[in-house]
């Protein structure tokens, strides 16, 4: 009896699951409508993962030369591909300098050694938009809000009275700290190298891994409470559902300690994967924070299939960068120092 | 008829109490079992944490006093059984000289110290807790401790293609048993806080087995003919963490750790943050 009590229970719980299915790939259609997300074409049918949800799993790359914003002498919302084929050019080539010796006084990184910077990456889509914001729909930021200001202004006078970036490591940019990189979000945003994406998807989660400094984003699948308001992350709290194919993440208790262009803790971030063929997710984000920006805004970049496997990414624990950078600032200041008593003398 | 209606439920709870100490399913109820994916295998989804004192010393220890003096009994040592079956562990004689002297300066060497990754098996067992995603190409795992990461690779096997801190791991299903075999260590991680090292020849076997639907049964035989005489086995029961909402928070602990080893590069005259 007891089995059978429990096979029913299965069949119901089947039914009420095939209903929800339904329900939700209608809404999802619905709402892709509205969204004017990318419509899929040719019959494209997304994969599923064995329990049924869209299969995003694989290895990506938001790798791109288009700027977040138009620039001020682009007009128009998209490139002809021969314009935009000049523009990448162009772009690889300022990227190139810095790998190739010789090209310019401070070789950085030699990136076809250390890194896969954009020039390399085989793995990036066309994307002849000629900003990632898609709204406002002149590709730029929407104005700073008067406390928004304030705020930018605050922090500068903050980062001048804290001292040169030599002083302390606690003066350098995060990502030199291997804290987190500026572009590992949320939102992702292509960074200057190594933009590359694992995503995984088990019972009630969806991981992406961000092969800089190896942060797992761990995206929760079941409708939870945000965490309070006491508690802030560097990624915030993110949770996510499916609206039809289209994996929904919503992100807010941010520690604004990596602010986006100069966001606040009350920003909250909405994004939308939606895998629209075998080697494409869009990936379209909208960023509310009303404490900084005069309205929401809205970019959108595609995400390429790309290959593996995702080598750990030990940033903190290989750092000699802050420590000779810090040491050679403290001998040139001894250096400085003797010359100074020697003349003196 | 106060005393007649509690009368049956307290027979009732001595009958669930025989029932739970029999260890048999309770009326109405299946028996437990772990969880398994929609292609049948078990599914290690979710968030665990092993309950144990290993991460001060994988052997068995007692209570002893702290490394910093200003930390009292906050820093003790806590004592533990150990993990360890048998023992004590095998060490070659220079690498026994080597563990006394991690022993004696873990104060300035143990890696946790400085927010390094925690190597394998030592992420298994740290006082945070980590979760699995399992997907059936990758099983991922994601530490709170430092963020650290390890992928299983289920398909798409290779060799490690250089050595890392928390190693190359490919695993393959014997029954309910997941088995990871790893190797591509680098030799700067440790097992615990009381200096017990490897080596770069470091190869772990570790077997993760569901005992229930809240508990995994965890074993590792660990093999580094440069550091041991012969391979030793861990186990230890990992715990599913049943909080509402259970989730990784961040312990991004760089932040915490560039004074202590930046800080002597500091600018002469500028003050700590």
């Amino acid at each position: 009896m007891r089995y059978r009590a429990v096979a029913s229970l299965g069949v119901l719980l089947v039914a009420i699951a095939v209903m929800a299915v339904t329900t939700r790939s209608i809404a999802g259609q619905a709402s892709a409508a509205r969204a004017k997300a990318p419509a899929a074409t040719k019959k494209w049918t997304v994969p599923r993962t064995p329990d049924g949800q869209p299969d995003i799993q694989g290895y990506w790359t938001n790798s791109s030369y288009t700027p977040l914003e138009r620039a001020n002498n682009v007009a128009k919302e998209y490139y002809t591909p021969e314009e935009f084929a000049v523009v990448v050019k162009e772009a690889a080539a300022r990227e190139a300098e810095q790998t190739e010796p010789g090209t310019i006084a401070d070789v950085h990184y030699d990136f076809t050694q250390f890194g896969l910077d954009r020039s390399q990456s085989a793995f990036v889509k066309s994307n002849l938009r000629t900003s990632l914001i898609v709204d406002p729909p002149g590709g730029k930021l929407p104005p700073l809000t008067p406390e928004g200001q304030k705020r930018a202004a605050d922090r500068a006078a903050e980062r001048r009275r804290m001292g040169a970036t030599t002083d302390a490591v606690q003066n350098m940019p995060i990502g030199t700290r291997c804290l987190i990189m500026a572009g590992s979000g949320p939102p992702m945003m292509s960074a200057g190298y190594n933009s590359n994406y694992q995503i995984v998807q088990g019972k009630g989660y969806v991981m992406i891994l961000v092969e800089m400094i190896h942060d797992a984003r761990i995206i929760p699948i079941d409708n939870r409470a945000p965490l309070p308001a006491t508690m802030t992350q560097w990624m915030g709290d993110s949770r996510g559902h499916w609206d039809g194919d289209t994996l929904v993440i919503e992100t807010t208790n941010l520690n604004a300690k990596n602010p986006f262009r100069g966001s606040s803790e009350k920003m909250k971030v909405t994004e939308r994967l939606t895998r629209i063929d075998a080697d494409t997710i869009s990936y379209r984000f909208t960023v509310d924070d009303p404490g900084t920006w005069t309205t929401p805004w809205t970019a959108e970049t595609p995400m390429t299939k790309s290959v593996g496997p995702i080598f750990e990414h030990a940033c903190h624990e290989g750092n000699y960068g802050v420590m000779n950078t810090l040491a050679g600032a403290r001998l040139e200041e001894k250096k400085a120092a003797a010359g100074a008593a020697k003349t003196a003398k | 008829m106060t005393i007649g209606n509690s009368t049956p439920k307290l027979v009732a709870a001595a009958a669930l109490s025989i029932c739970a100490l029999a260890g048999l399913p309770l009326s109405g109820q299946a028996p437990a079992r772990a969880p398994r994916t929609a292609d049948g295998k078990p599914s290690l989804d979710g968030i665990w944490q092993a309950i144990s004192e290993a991460n001060w010393d994988i052997e068995g220890h007692s209570a002893a006093p702290g490394r910093v003096l200003a930390l009292g009994a906050e820093d003790a040592t806590v004592p533990g059984l150990g993990i360890v079956e048998g023992g004590p562990l095998p060490y070659l004689p220079d690498a026994a000289k080597k563990r006394k002297d991690n022993f004696d300066k873990r104060l300035t060497l143990d890696p946790e110290i400085k927010c390094y990754l925690p190597g394998v098996p030592r992420a298994m067992y740290m006082a945070q807790p980590f979760q699995i995603i399992q997907g059936s190409d990758f099983i991922m795992m994601a530490f709170q401790y430092a963020g650290a990461i390890r992928t299983i690779y289920m398909r798409d096997q290779t060799e490690a293609p250089a050595d890392s801190w928390m190693g190359w791991s490919n695993g393959r299903w014997e029954g309910d048993t997941l088995v990871i075999d790893t190797t591509g260590f680098n030799d700067l991680s440790w097992f615990d806080r009381a200096g017990n090292f490897h080596s770069e020849a470091l190869h772990v076997v570790e077997r993760l087995t569901p005992a229930g639907p809240d508990h995994l049964n965890y074993e590792a035989t660990i093999e580094d003919k440069k550091v041991f005489s012969r391979p030793w086995k861990i186990s230890m029961p990992i715990y599913r963490r049943k909080e509402k909402g259970a989730r990784l928070l961040e312990f991004r602990c760089v932040e915490f750790v560039e004074d202590l080893i930046y800080g002597h590069l500091r600018k002469p005259g500028t003050k700590a943050q």
